[in-house]
């Protein structure tokens, strides 16, 4: 987040695009609606009418994947009735005059074609969030797991530099990291461009920084993303570790992903429970848990807190950093002699440019956000105050494109994933804590009621879903929530594992995968025979 | 809402003052009586007041004499003002104290409640101790029905209990903004309820447990942290951050011995200040599922089945197939996927062993799916 989630009760104008946060981060959902309590408005652009919708001043019911449209005709409007912010546009942006010439075209008629949404209520939100003093946009991968992922977060910063709306209080483009340490995990350098701090690994002196350190000269040229290792398991990746990732469910395409790990000549997982992924590895170690772990986490609002453990692991579960570190010394590698996770981090802090001011024991009462360039500064809580990190902000001309799959005659629905309240991923964790499947036992496909009539499904009932990757059975439940012509899935349960069907592109730029919009076909079945007769079966046994 | 106690003036530079038992005291404009005595360690008792929630003025407890007042005035809903002289502790006020923990009391089933019920579940029976009010001087009827028939694992709704602080509607409209929780009826007949009267289940409870944690008599109590009351041992609270979302909750979570018997959302907590949801509130049992790994497994190359294995034999036969790997295709061919759930020393561990050990930059998190 560029701004801090204590700023999350400050905006005039909220504008939430691809985030269902009632359910996938409560918490800061709550400073959200203690906004609204006070009087901010909001807009909310989701498919389906979410928990934010129901509460927003304008819900824009856009077609999956049609974002771009939608925020170039707001931006439209913005520059037309001019709710420019030409002073923070001439100090501290390039390219304004090129994006505001570049935006004439695209009319609210226009996007409306595209997205779905009325070129009323187009207008209706760029008004309020061009019109706000304090404009703040959230988005959550409602927006990235596109195949134009990074266009759609270009162009909420196009409009957010249009609007002058970066670097105050109460505004910012905010991201919403959906796992407790993802953020962390790029931080710490778990990524094929950068070393620790998002140092590039094509600068010679970083490579050089490193060298000095590891004792070993890294490569110049940028690692494959895990989307291309698994394209290539088999043929150039012989092996691979995985670490606290259920990649088998998790990812797109589930078939094909199979088949890549079990063409590995070695596969190491290391994990807290025998997951489907564990089970096809050659090696499965045994990882502490939450609560059982000491380390360091940052939140999205790039907070760096300590875990703290409370309780001793199981039998001979250990913490990664040890079992990979002993892994790396029985490879006969030097400098792997780590004996706590406070040297390891300690070392992390000191290789990093965004943690040089920090380490183990200053990080204690997590009152710092990164970046915390040297000891003594007192962290960064808002970015963007004064300057830019690049220098000027800079406007994109993007334009609109179409998912690589779209509908067809054959497959004529949309399927959009996401998780649901009670229940996190893939329910390792969820699943085996008492009391949650009381509140969330079975997945169900949420369907329009009119296409309930449409497709002759029925309420309760079971459907075939299928397209040219996979097919999978699901129980329907009728709900004006899903849109007429998408419907919508978790990918939370193991019998309903929708992401057999995703996997229908990338964006080019992340190779994020595009899990939101995904063209289906849908026709009603019989239940399946091991559930004939029987009431909602919990899937637990089979975690 | 709390303010920051830092001193304003009037606005020509002369500091805003009152009387607080004698002594003078600076004070912010817009706090209350009950905040700028709280910061001197006054100890006003309450009952109805939460610091995260709009001042109530329900319980009476925080009574203090205003001078020029007539009656003693609520210190929780009445602002500072320059020249006030209040007294906070007076043997007057402490006999309007007693009598109403008197009354308050004498409403309840149990006086006596089990920690685990909450993070402020004994708030009322301190009170009642500190002014030896357990005389059953009002003894008679009490308000509030319990809802036995509520059947979630979550929340006990023993309504014996309450006192009628509306603290959970007030938490449940104010802090989460899901006014899932009402009251039906005034006086005795008052009811803390939910639309329709039904199930929490049926109505707009997301089970954050903020209601729980904000009652200060254990009539809401957290039912999977009182299913642990009788195990044995003290109470240990550890501060970590919730394993979920990418919030960053701090929470303490409860143990006794060597087991997670709660989890208690941090009041501190910077990204959360007390919130929680249902996960971080409640999924924590996870940790030690029997179904837990405790050993490493390996791949036996006779039976191609896991196996248990020691760490030295897991620890070299992993070494063993990745030099294999190395040998036969060279060291791009090795790839490494960190986790978003593990700490940092997970991932920078990973990274540091692709690039430390084979000098590539294969290496990536969960982060693109």
């Amino acid at each position: 987040m560029s701004n801090p989630l204590a700023d999350m009760d400050k905006p005039d104008v909220i504008f939430c695009i691809g985030t269902n946060m009632t359910e996938c981060h409560p918490v800061a959902a709550t400073r959200l609606k203690r906004a609204l309590a006070r009087g901010a408005k909001m807009i909310v652009a989701d498919p389906r009418r979410i928990g934010l919708a129901e509460i927003a001043d304008v819900h824009l019911p856009l077609r999956v994947g049609s974002d771009v449209s939608l925020l170039l005709a707001m931006a439209h409007v913005i520059a037309r009735e001019g709710l420019v912010d030409e002073g923070f546009m001439a100090r501290r942006t390039a390219h304004g005059e090129d994006f505001l010439k570049h935006v004439e075209r695209y009319t609210p008629e226009w996007a409306a074609e595209i997205c779905e949404c009325s070129p009323e209520d187009i207008e209706k939100a760029a008004l309020l969030y061009g019109g706000a003093d304090r404009g703040a946009i959230y988005y959550t991968v409602g927006v990235t797991e596109h195949i134009c992922g990074v266009d759609n977060v270009q162009s909420l910063c196009n409009l957010a530099l249009l609007t002058g709306n970066l670097g105050r209080e109460g505004t910012g483009v905010n991201p919403m990291r959906g796992q407790n340490n993802i953020q962390g995990a790029g931080d710490a350098g778990a990524l094929p461009n950068n070393y620790p701090g998002f140092q590039t690994v094509t600068d010679p002196a970083h490579r050089e920084k490193f060298h000095k350190a590891y004792g070993r000269k890294v490569d110049l040229e940028v690692g494959m993303t895990k989307v291309t290792a698994l394209d290539l398991c088999g043929d150039g990746i012989h092996a691979m570790m995985i670490n606290g990732e259920n990649t088998l469910v998790t990812d797109p395409d589930r078939h094909h992903c199979e088949h890549a790990l079990k063409s590995l000549d070695c596969l190491i997982v290391i994990d807290i429970f025998m997951t489907d992924t564990a089970r096809v590895a050659d090696v499965v170690l045994p990882a502490t848990a939450w609560a059982e772990t000491d380390g360091v986490c940052t939140n999205t609002e790039r907070r760096v807190q300590r875990l703290r453990a409370a309780v001793p692991p199981p039998g001979d579960a250990k913490p990664d950093w040890w079992i990979v570190s002993r892994l790396a010394q029985r490879m006969g590698w030097k400098g792997f002699e780590f004996e706590s996770a406070k040297e390891v981090f300690n070392e992390l802090c000191s290789l990093s440019s965004t943690y040089a001011g920090l380490d183990w024991d200053r990080i204690d009462r997590g009152e710092y956000q990164w970046p915390v360039p040297e000891v003594g500064h007192p962290g960064t809580p808002r970015l963007h105050e004064e300057r830019f990190e690049n220098g000027r902000g800079i406007f994109k001309m993007l334009d609109y494109r179409d998912p690589e799959e779209t509908l067809s005659e054959e497959y004529p629905v949309w399927l959009t994933t996401g998780r649901r309240l009670p229940q996190y991923h893939t329910r390792t964790q969820t699943g085996r804590a008492a009391g949650i499947d009381y509140l969330l036992s079975e997945e169900t496909l949420e369907v329009h009621p009119d296409d309930i009539v449409r497709l002759g499904l029925e309420d309760g009932g079971w459907a075939e879903m299928s397209n040219p990757r996979g097919c999978l059975h699901v129980k329907v439940r009728a709900t004006s929530k899903s849109p007429r012509g998408t419907v919508f899935a978790s990918f939370a349960f193991e019998d309903v594992p929708v992401n057999v069907l995703t996997g229908g592109g990338y964006d080019p730029v992340t190779q994020t995968a595009a899990l939101k919009a995904c063209p289906v076909a849908l026709k009603p079945v019989g239940p399946p025979p091991a559930l004939a007769g029987v009431g909602p079966q919990s899937g637990l046994g089979r975690l | 809402m709390k303010r920051n106690g830092t001193p304003s003036t009037n606005g020509k530079g002369v500091r805003l003052m009152m009387t607080l038992d004698g002594e003078k005291v600076a004070f912010t404009r817009g706090e209350t009586i009950y905040e700028v005595a709280e910061r001197h360690r006054k100890d006003i008792p309450t009952l109805c007041y939460d610091p995260r929630l709009e001042p109530f003025g329900g319980c009476r407890l925080c009574v203090v004499e205003l001078e020029g007042a007539r009656n003693p005035v609520a210190s929780c809903t009445t602002e500072a003002r320059p020249g006030m002289a209040v007294r906070t502790r007076t043997a007057a006020l402490e006999v309007q104290r007693r009598i109403l923990m008197e009354m308050v009391a004498s409403e309840n089933r149990d006086t006596d409640v089990d920690p685990m019920h909450g993070y402020a579940s004994q708030e009322m029976a301190e009170l009642l101790d500190r002014y030896d009010a357990r005389t059953g001087r009002f003894e008679g009827a009490r308000s509030g029905e319990s809802r036995d028939d509520d059947d979630n694992p979550f929340i006990k709704r023993d309504y014996d209990n309450c006192i009628s602080c509306y603290r959970c509607v007030r938490v449940c409209a104010e802090q989460e903004g899901d006014y899932a929780i009402s009251i039906a009826n005034r006086g005795f007949h008052t009811q803390i309820t939910t639309e329709f009267g039904g199930l929490l289940k049926d109505s707009a409870c997301t089970f954050c447990g903020q209601c729980i944690q904000t009652c200060p008599t254990g009539a809401l109590g957290d039912l999977k942290a009182l299913a642990n009351r009788d195990v044995p041992g003290e109470t240990k609270k550890t501060r970590t951050i919730c394993p979920y979302c990418g919030v960053g909750c701090a929470v303490d979570v409860m143990t006794r011995e060597e087991k997670i018997v709660g989890v208690l959302p941090a009041m501190d907590g910077p990204a959360n200040e007390g919130s929680l949801c249902v996960k971080g509130q409640f999924a924590f049992d996870f940790v030690g599922h029997p179904e837990r790994l405790s050993t490493p497994f390996l791949r036996d190359e006779k039976s191609g089945a896991l196996r248990p294995a020691s760490w030295d034999e897991a620890l070299d036969f992993a070494a063993g197939k990745l030099r294999k790997v190395v040998k036969d295709h060279g060291r791009r061919a090795v790839y490494g996927i960190a986790s978003g759930r593990a700490p940092h020393e997970a991932a920078y561990m990973m990274q540091r062993f692709i690039r430390a050990g084979l000098g590539t930059n294969h290496i990536d998190n969960c982060s693109r799916a």
